[in-house]
Protein backbone atom coordinates (compact mmCIF):
# COMPACT_ATOMS: atom_id res chain seq x y z
CA UNK A 1 0.00 0.00 0.00
CA UNK A 2 2.47 2.35 0.62
CA UNK A 3 4.21 1.97 -2.79
CA UNK A 4 0.94 2.53 -4.38
CA UNK A 5 0.33 5.72 -6.68
CA UNK A 6 -2.87 6.22 -5.28
CA UNK A 7 -4.11 7.20 -1.95
CA UNK A 8 -6.74 4.27 -0.54
CA UNK A 9 -8.96 4.78 2.13
CA UNK A 10 -11.03 1.87 3.26
CA UNK A 11 -10.81 0.23 -0.21
CA UNK A 12 -11.63 3.94 -1.84
CA UNK A 13 -8.62 5.13 -4.13
CA UNK A 14 -7.66 9.00 -4.29
CA UNK A 15 -4.94 10.70 -6.72
CA UNK A 16 -4.74 14.14 -4.15
CA UNK A 17 -2.91 13.08 -1.09
CA UNK A 18 -4.23 16.10 0.73
CA UNK A 19 -7.34 16.17 3.06
CA UNK A 20 -8.93 19.49 3.85
CA UNK A 21 -10.88 21.37 5.78
CA UNK A 22 -13.70 23.83 5.09
CA UNK A 23 -13.45 26.27 8.41
CA UNK A 24 -11.65 29.50 8.82
CA UNK A 25 -11.73 30.71 5.60
CA UNK A 26 -12.43 34.61 5.51
CA UNK A 27 -15.59 33.44 2.81
CA UNK A 28 -17.50 31.00 1.56
CA UNK A 29 -15.38 32.08 -2.02
CA UNK A 30 -12.47 32.16 -1.12
CA UNK A 31 -12.81 28.61 0.73
CA UNK A 32 -14.62 27.13 -2.04
CA UNK A 33 -11.47 28.75 -4.65
CA UNK A 34 -8.93 27.50 -1.90
CA UNK A 35 -10.35 23.64 -2.31
CA UNK A 36 -10.31 23.44 -5.75
CA UNK A 37 -6.81 24.83 -5.87
CA UNK A 38 -5.90 22.25 -3.25
CA UNK A 39 -6.64 19.71 -5.52
CA UNK A 40 -7.92 17.70 -2.55
CA UNK A 41 -10.51 15.55 -3.21
CA UNK A 42 -11.84 15.03 0.72
CA UNK A 43 -13.31 17.21 2.87
CA UNK A 44 -13.88 17.41 6.29
CA UNK A 45 -17.28 19.29 7.67
CA UNK A 46 -19.09 18.85 10.98
CA UNK A 47 -22.87 18.99 12.52
CA UNK A 48 -24.06 21.87 14.89
CA UNK A 49 -27.08 23.40 16.40
CA UNK A 50 -29.52 24.66 13.48
CA UNK A 51 -30.66 28.29 13.78
CA UNK A 52 -33.54 28.37 11.56
CA UNK A 53 -33.28 32.43 11.36
CA UNK A 54 -30.21 31.87 9.30
CA UNK A 55 -31.54 29.57 6.82
CA UNK A 56 -30.02 26.47 8.85
CA UNK A 57 -26.61 27.01 7.32
CA UNK A 58 -28.05 26.24 3.58
CA UNK A 59 -25.84 28.50 1.99
CA UNK A 60 -22.46 26.95 2.94
CA UNK A 61 -23.86 23.54 2.70
CA UNK A 62 -25.19 24.03 -1.03
CA UNK A 63 -21.60 25.67 -1.67
CA UNK A 64 -19.74 22.89 -0.13
CA UNK A 65 -22.24 20.09 -2.33
CA UNK A 66 -21.72 21.89 -5.68
CA UNK A 67 -17.87 21.45 -5.48
CA UNK A 68 -19.01 17.57 -5.43
CA UNK A 69 -16.11 16.07 -3.28
CA UNK A 70 -16.09 13.20 -0.90
CA UNK A 71 -17.03 14.58 2.72
CA UNK A 72 -15.66 13.37 5.98
CA UNK A 73 -17.99 14.36 9.01
CA UNK A 74 -15.65 15.29 12.18
CA UNK A 75 -16.91 14.70 15.88
CA UNK A 76 -14.61 17.58 16.42
CA UNK A 77 -15.56 18.95 20.40
CA UNK A 78 -17.03 15.94 21.38
CA UNK A 79 -15.54 15.03 24.71
CA UNK A 80 -17.35 11.42 25.79
CA UNK A 81 -18.14 8.42 24.10
CA UNK A 82 -21.46 8.94 24.15
CA UNK A 83 -21.08 12.60 22.38
CA UNK A 84 -19.33 10.75 19.88
CA UNK A 85 -21.11 7.08 19.01
CA UNK A 86 -24.44 10.00 18.88
CA UNK A 87 -22.93 12.62 16.42
CA UNK A 88 -21.23 10.09 14.44
CA UNK A 89 -24.73 8.57 13.75
CA UNK A 90 -26.27 11.75 13.08
CA UNK A 91 -23.87 12.51 10.53
CA UNK A 92 -24.10 9.30 8.83
CA UNK A 93 -27.87 9.88 8.22
CA UNK A 94 -27.06 13.50 7.40
CA UNK A 95 -24.42 13.47 5.08
CA UNK A 96 -25.03 9.66 4.14
CA UNK A 97 -21.78 8.45 4.48
CA UNK A 98 -20.27 6.06 7.44
CA UNK A 99 -17.03 7.41 6.86
CA UNK A 100 -15.98 9.38 10.41
CA UNK A 101 -13.37 11.49 11.44
CA UNK A 102 -13.63 10.13 15.00
CA UNK A 103 -12.37 12.98 17.41
CA UNK A 104 -12.86 12.38 21.25
CA UNK A 105 -10.88 15.41 23.19
CA UNK A 106 -9.17 14.44 26.16
CA UNK A 107 -7.95 17.70 27.09
CA UNK A 108 -9.03 21.49 26.13
CA UNK A 109 -5.92 22.58 26.78
CA UNK A 110 -4.28 21.48 23.55
CA UNK A 111 -7.30 19.30 22.40
CA UNK A 112 -5.50 16.06 22.90
CA UNK A 113 -7.37 13.02 21.87
CA UNK A 114 -8.37 11.05 24.71
CA UNK A 115 -5.98 7.56 24.58
CA UNK A 116 -7.96 5.60 26.49
CA UNK A 117 -11.50 6.18 25.71
CA UNK A 118 -10.84 6.47 21.73
CA UNK A 119 -10.02 2.94 20.74
CA UNK A 120 -12.81 2.08 22.99
CA UNK A 121 -14.87 4.06 20.72
CA UNK A 122 -13.24 3.22 17.39
CA UNK A 123 -14.43 -0.18 18.02
CA UNK A 124 -18.27 0.82 18.85
CA UNK A 125 -17.95 2.55 15.95
CA UNK A 126 -16.79 0.32 13.59
CA UNK A 127 -19.33 -2.34 14.99
CA UNK A 128 -21.93 -0.41 13.97
CA UNK A 129 -20.45 -0.03 10.53
CA UNK A 130 -18.65 3.10 10.58
CA UNK A 131 -15.41 3.34 8.20
CA UNK A 132 -13.14 4.95 11.02
CA UNK A 133 -10.54 7.56 11.23
CA UNK A 134 -9.31 7.85 14.13
CA UNK A 135 -7.27 11.23 15.20
CA UNK A 136 -4.91 10.61 17.42
CA UNK A 137 -1.58 11.34 19.67
CA UNK A 138 1.97 10.45 17.79
CA UNK A 139 1.80 6.88 20.43
CA UNK A 140 2.79 3.82 18.83
CA UNK A 141 0.85 1.49 21.21
CA UNK A 142 -2.13 3.40 20.67
CA UNK A 143 -2.09 3.40 16.85
CA UNK A 144 -1.11 -0.49 17.18
CA UNK A 145 -4.49 -0.90 19.13
CA UNK A 146 -6.64 1.14 16.82
CA UNK A 147 -5.21 -1.11 13.87
CA UNK A 148 -6.10 -4.24 15.80
CA UNK A 149 -9.27 -3.34 16.27
CA UNK A 150 -10.05 -2.73 12.45
CA UNK A 151 -9.02 1.02 11.92
CA UNK A 152 -7.38 0.80 8.06
CA UNK A 153 -6.83 4.57 8.69
CA UNK A 154 -4.88 6.27 11.31
CA UNK A 155 -4.41 9.90 11.49
CA UNK A 156 -1.83 10.95 14.18
CA UNK A 157 -1.11 14.46 15.23
CA UNK A 158 1.67 16.49 13.73
CA UNK A 159 1.31 19.00 16.50
CA UNK A 160 -1.45 20.29 18.43
CA UNK A 161 -4.27 21.62 16.67
CA UNK A 162 -4.03 25.25 15.56
CA UNK A 163 -0.74 25.51 16.23
CA UNK A 164 1.20 25.21 12.77
CA UNK A 165 4.40 23.84 14.47
CA UNK A 166 4.87 21.39 11.99
CA UNK A 167 5.87 17.07 13.20
CA UNK A 168 6.38 17.97 17.16
CA UNK A 169 7.95 14.56 17.17
CA UNK A 170 9.20 12.69 13.74
CA UNK A 171 10.68 10.06 15.52
CA UNK A 172 7.33 8.71 17.14
CA UNK A 173 5.92 9.27 13.40
CA UNK A 174 8.78 7.40 11.91
CA UNK A 175 8.30 4.70 14.55
CA UNK A 176 4.22 4.40 13.99
CA UNK A 177 4.77 3.74 10.32
CA UNK A 178 7.54 1.65 10.63
CA UNK A 179 5.19 -0.60 13.25
CA UNK A 180 2.34 -0.53 10.48
CA UNK A 181 3.30 -0.61 7.18
CA UNK A 182 0.10 -1.60 6.03
CA UNK A 183 -2.24 0.82 7.75
CA UNK A 184 -3.14 3.73 5.77
CA UNK A 185 -1.20 6.91 7.75
CA UNK A 186 -2.79 10.63 7.91
CA UNK A 187 -0.95 13.25 9.58
CA UNK A 188 -3.96 15.39 10.78
CA UNK A 189 -2.85 18.71 12.95
CA UNK A 190 -0.36 20.82 13.46
CA UNK A 191 1.14 21.38 9.97
CA UNK A 192 1.52 25.29 9.22
CA UNK A 193 3.88 24.97 6.37
CA UNK A 194 4.41 23.16 2.72
CA UNK A 195 7.42 22.22 4.25
CA UNK A 196 6.34 20.53 7.39
CA UNK A 197 4.18 18.87 4.58
CA UNK A 198 6.84 17.98 2.59
CA UNK A 199 8.30 16.21 6.33
CA UNK A 200 5.63 14.20 6.46
CA UNK A 201 5.60 12.69 3.27
CA UNK A 202 9.05 11.81 3.34
CA UNK A 203 8.78 9.86 6.63
CA UNK A 204 6.66 7.30 4.48
CA UNK A 205 3.15 9.12 5.76
CA UNK A 206 0.14 8.24 2.91
CA UNK A 207 -1.48 11.84 3.52
CA UNK A 208 -2.27 14.64 5.01
CA UNK A 209 -5.27 16.33 6.51
CA UNK A 210 -5.02 20.28 7.53
CA UNK A 211 -7.01 23.45 7.74
CA UNK A 212 -5.44 25.99 9.49
CA UNK A 213 -2.48 26.42 7.75
CA UNK A 214 -4.34 26.99 4.26
CA UNK A 215 -7.86 29.04 5.72
CA UNK A 216 -5.62 30.97 7.84
CA UNK A 217 -3.03 31.79 5.25
CA UNK A 218 -2.41 35.83 4.17
CA UNK A 219 -3.71 34.20 1.09
CA UNK A 220 -5.33 30.87 0.87
CA UNK A 221 -5.94 30.17 -2.24
CA UNK A 222 -2.13 30.37 -3.22
CA UNK A 223 -1.28 28.66 -0.17
CA UNK A 224 -3.62 25.80 -1.30
CA UNK A 225 -1.55 25.75 -4.69
CA UNK A 226 1.77 25.59 -2.14
CA UNK A 227 0.52 22.29 -0.23
CA UNK A 228 -0.94 20.81 -3.15
CA UNK A 229 2.87 21.00 -4.77
CA UNK A 230 4.33 19.88 -1.26
CA UNK A 231 2.61 17.16 -1.25
CA UNK A 232 3.44 15.63 -5.11
CA UNK A 233 7.07 16.84 -3.99
CA UNK A 234 7.18 14.93 -0.82
CA UNK A 235 5.28 11.52 -1.75
CA UNK A 236 7.74 11.58 -5.21
CA UNK A 237 10.93 12.28 -2.74
CA UNK A 238 10.00 9.36 -0.16
CA UNK A 239 9.35 7.04 -3.42
CA UNK A 240 12.60 7.70 -4.96
CA UNK A 241 14.14 6.87 -1.50
CA UNK A 242 16.81 9.13 0.01
CA UNK A 243 20.65 8.73 -0.41
CA UNK A 244 22.33 7.63 2.23
CA UNK A 245 23.14 10.02 5.13
CA UNK A 246 27.21 10.04 5.73
CA UNK A 247 28.39 11.63 9.31
CA UNK A 248 31.20 13.25 7.37
CA UNK A 249 31.56 15.12 4.21
CA UNK A 250 32.09 13.02 0.71
CA UNK A 251 33.67 15.14 -1.89
CA UNK A 252 31.13 14.82 -5.18
CA UNK A 253 33.93 15.99 -7.72
CA UNK A 254 36.60 13.47 -8.55
CA UNK A 255 39.63 13.51 -6.33
CA UNK A 256 41.89 11.98 -9.29
CA UNK A 257 43.61 13.80 -11.60
CA UNK A 258 43.75 16.83 -9.76
CA UNK A 259 46.08 19.11 -10.78
CA UNK A 260 48.28 21.01 -8.43
CA UNK A 261 49.12 17.91 -6.04
CA UNK A 262 52.08 16.44 -5.96
CA UNK A 263 53.40 13.60 -3.90
CA UNK A 264 56.26 14.36 -1.97
CA UNK B 1 -44.96 21.08 28.05
CA UNK B 2 -41.34 22.44 28.56
CA UNK B 3 -38.71 21.64 26.79
CA UNK B 4 -34.98 22.89 25.87
CA UNK B 5 -34.60 22.89 21.42
CA UNK B 6 -31.11 23.94 20.85
CA UNK B 7 -30.28 24.63 24.92
CA UNK B 8 -33.35 27.32 24.87
CA UNK B 9 -36.28 26.91 26.58
CA UNK B 10 -39.65 25.94 24.46
CA UNK B 11 -43.18 25.48 25.11
CA UNK B 12 -45.09 22.94 23.70
CA UNK B 13 -48.38 21.51 23.32
CA UNK B 14 -48.01 18.57 20.98
CA UNK B 15 -45.59 15.48 22.67
CA UNK B 16 -44.64 14.16 18.41
CA UNK B 17 -41.41 14.65 17.64
CA UNK B 18 -42.10 15.33 14.30
CA UNK B 19 -44.96 18.28 15.09
CA UNK B 20 -42.33 19.58 17.68
CA UNK B 21 -39.94 19.93 14.47
CA UNK B 22 -41.97 21.63 12.39
CA UNK B 23 -43.29 23.77 15.27
CA UNK B 24 -39.59 24.94 15.13
CA UNK B 25 -39.27 25.54 11.89
CA UNK B 26 -35.96 22.90 11.07
CA UNK B 27 -34.77 23.31 7.65
CA UNK B 28 -33.55 20.21 5.93
CA UNK B 29 -30.76 18.76 5.90
CA UNK B 30 -31.02 18.18 9.48
CA UNK B 31 -30.42 15.35 12.33
CA UNK B 32 -31.98 15.13 15.66
CA UNK B 33 -31.11 13.62 19.15
CA UNK B 34 -32.77 13.92 22.43
CA UNK B 35 -30.94 13.38 25.63
CA UNK B 36 -28.48 13.15 23.92
CA UNK B 37 -29.13 9.96 21.70
CA UNK B 38 -29.97 9.64 18.06
CA UNK B 39 -33.24 9.71 16.64
CA UNK B 40 -33.31 8.41 13.31
CA UNK B 41 -35.77 10.38 10.41
CA UNK B 42 -37.88 6.88 10.33
CA UNK B 43 -38.65 7.34 13.98
CA UNK B 44 -39.61 11.09 14.13
CA UNK B 45 -43.35 9.72 13.40
CA UNK B 46 -43.60 7.14 16.40
CA UNK B 47 -41.28 9.19 19.16
CA UNK B 48 -42.86 11.04 21.69
CA UNK B 49 -41.14 13.91 23.39
CA UNK B 50 -40.93 14.22 27.53
CA UNK B 51 -41.23 17.26 29.57
CA UNK B 52 -37.61 18.89 30.11
CA UNK B 53 -36.35 16.73 27.50
CA UNK B 54 -33.36 18.24 25.49
CA UNK B 55 -34.07 17.78 22.06
CA UNK B 56 -30.94 18.88 19.26
CA UNK B 57 -31.70 19.71 16.04
CA UNK B 58 -28.47 20.01 14.07
CA UNK B 59 -27.36 21.09 10.17
CA UNK B 60 -24.07 21.19 8.33
CA UNK B 61 -21.32 23.40 9.11
CA UNK B 62 -17.65 23.56 8.43
CA UNK B 63 -15.17 22.00 10.08
CA UNK B 64 -11.41 20.69 10.18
Amino acid sequence: MKNSNKLIIYGQEFSSRLLIGSALYPSLDVMKAAIVKSESEIVTVSLRRQNPENNGGNIFWQELQSLGLTLLPNTAGCHSMKEVVNLAKMSRELFQTDWIKLELIGDEYNLQPDPMNLVAAADILLKDGFKVLPYCTDDLVICRRLADCGCEVIMPWGSPIGTGQGLANPQALSAIRHRLPDTTLIIDAGLGLPSHAVHAFELGYDAILLNSAIAQATDPITMASAFSYACKAGRAGYLAGRMPERQVAQPSTPIMGMPFWHQD
Amino acid sequence: MRIMINNIEHLVDNSELVEIIKQYGAKAPFAVAINGEFVAKSNYATTQVQPDDLVDIVSPIFGG
